[in-house]
């Protein structure tokens, strides 16, 4: 037998541990404001989810204590935060560095497939959509979040930067810059 | 001259990944059953293929539009649309695998570029001639069936170009008349784009082990720690008696960037990189590998070393065909 698997980061027991009492209802507030402006900033987002624009997916961080339902409610989603196993008809499973890491085009989803740090369940179709919708995205979730915090960006931007170097985990959109 | 890198975009952001990481060329699809990887969240709309252009175009790269599925009876208006709207995009050329839509294509477009699919399974001399001569195909992309001593032989009997895999997914040794998927599914990546549709997969994990099922079939089970390969037929599992085993392919992907001197000696034209299903990060990483292994081969300089396995299916790579060590 082979150990398919990639030396994705894990988030440590301990931590994950330490965020179980965290209040569930303002994380999915912001995450669903979050999502609204990205939905209006990158139209082709919910474009791209063709007939799965109404699915609910279920993404699931495994090294976390909570899970992320989506509704992307036909352009205007909705996200809450629950506990495991959270209800939806598709479940994208793997380490909380893996989905973000999806996100920012730092990982490649077939690879994460076969190495199976990466899990898919129920409409595998929506669920493809939605990788390929936010793969064409090109997000960058650090300078998201520091446009959103104003005069306080700089310094978000030094601290996300800082835990990226520190914990191996993508939390920006990594440099393009073409080899010639 | 340097041998060409023809790179996958599913995506306009792949597109720009592909072309930033030093791709010659980049091929592509309009979203619809008019080309083979007609996937949920894929491909581009007609505003982004010009889009899509306009940005190679700047930077120096061409872009190749497949229209490579076999028109269906009754609805060719579809396929005879997408090869005027890639012209009007300002393609550099189309990839066609039909003989009418080829036949309709020089007659109708007669100064666009076409390029024979791998779907049309041209694979000796005499039927590359007859496209190039009757229906004025430049390229053709030659079946993963050929070794590189056949390679030699057919560029030494025909002027048009050839082009060949290098690296991704392999497919069975039939390409464009495979009809597994279509008996698993009703959908076929020759009529509808689809191999092994994603809405007729599914996926069960029970404690580590993993069924994937097409078409209610379960076609393989891996377990806790394994790789896991596509889902598809010709890398399913069958059971014969008291033997188990891959019948039809084992899950590995194709790498022959070893072969790449052998390939530009055979006459090869361009390689080609098979996964418009890939993410941006899959493109960008393979294509600065080519471009890195062809520009070293201009040079005179040795090969870089790959570093590939992890993006392959099956996490393992074969050089397929080039070598048929299994004959």
């Amino acid at each position: 037998m082979t150990n398919a698997s990639t030396l994705i980061p894990r988030i440590p027991r301990a931590l994950s541990l330490a965020l179980r009492p965290l209040p569930l209802a303002p994380l999915s507030f912001a995450l669903t404001g979050y999502v609204r402006k990205s939905a209006a900033r990158h139209p082709s987002l919910i474009r791209r989810l063709g007939e799965h624009d109404r699915t609910h997916f279920v993404l699931d961080p495994t090294d976390l204590p909570f899970v992320i339902c989506l509704d992307p409610g036909a352009g205007s989603p909705r996200v809450r935060v629950t506990r495991r196993p959270g209800t939806g008809a598709a479940r994208i499973a793997g380490p909380l560095a893996a989905l973000i890491g999806l996100v920012h085009g730092a990982y490649d989803g077939d690879a994460l497939f076969f190495s199976r740090d990466l899990m898919i369940e129920g409409d595998t179709a929506a669920a493809l959509a939605l990788r390929n919708a936010v793969d064409d995205a090109e997000l960058d979730l650090a300078d998201d979040i520091a446009r959103m915090t104003g005069p306080f960006a700089a310094i978000l931007h030094s601290a996300l930067a800082f835990a990226e170097r520190r914990t191996g985990v993508s939390l920006s959109r990594p440099e393009e810059a073409g080899a010639w | 001259m340097v041998m060409e890198i023809v790179c996958p975009a599913g995506t306009p952001a792949a597109l720009r990944a592909a072309v930033k990481a030093g791709a010659h060329t980049v091929y592509c699809g309009f979203a619809d059953e008019t080309n083979a990887r007609n996937f949920p969240g894929l491909n581009f709309s007609r505003e982004e293929m010009r889009e899509g252009v306009a940005f190679a175009h700047g930077h120096g790269a061409k872009v190749l539009v497949a229209i490579n599925t076999f028109p269906r009876a009754g609805g060719e208006a579809l396929w005879h649309r997408a090869v005027a709207d890639a012209e009007q995009a300002g393609a550099d050329a189309v990839i066609l695998a039909d003989l009418g839509l080829l036949a309709n294509t020089a007659r109708q477009h007669p100064g666009l570029r076409c390029h024979l699919s791998v779907q049309a399974a041209a694979a000796n001399a005499d039927m590359i001639n007859f496209y190039g001569r009757e229906l004025g195909v430049k390229r053709v992309v030659l079946p993963r069936v050929l070794s590189v001593p056949e390679i030699a032989a057919i560029n030494a009997e025909t002027e048009v170009e050839t082009e060949v895999f290098v690296f991704g997914g392999l497919c069975v040794m039939a390409e464009g008349r495979c009809a597994m998927s279509s008996w698993a599914t009703g959908k076929s990546p020759n009529m509808n784009g689809v191999c092994s549709p994603a809405s007729h997969v599914e996926y069960h994990d029970q404690g580590g082990v993993l069924d994937a099922r097409l078409g209610g079939y379960t076609i393989h089970r891996v377990g806790a720690g394994e790789s896991a390969p596509y889902p598809t037929l010709c890398k399913g599992v069958f059971r014969a008696g008291d033997a188990e085993g891959h019948l039809f392919e084992d899950a590995v992907s194709l790498n022959a960037e070893h072969l790449i001197p052998q390939l530009k000696k055979a006459g090869v034209t361009a390689l080609k990189i098979e996964g418009r299903q890939r993410s941006r990060a899959y493109v960008a990483q393979v294509v600065r590998n080519f471009r890195a292994a062809v520009d070293a081969l201009e040079a005179g300089q040795p090969m870089p070393e790959g570093m590939l396995a992890r993006l392959s299916e099956g996490q393992a790579t074969t050089t397929g065909a080039y070598k048929k060590t299994w004959r």
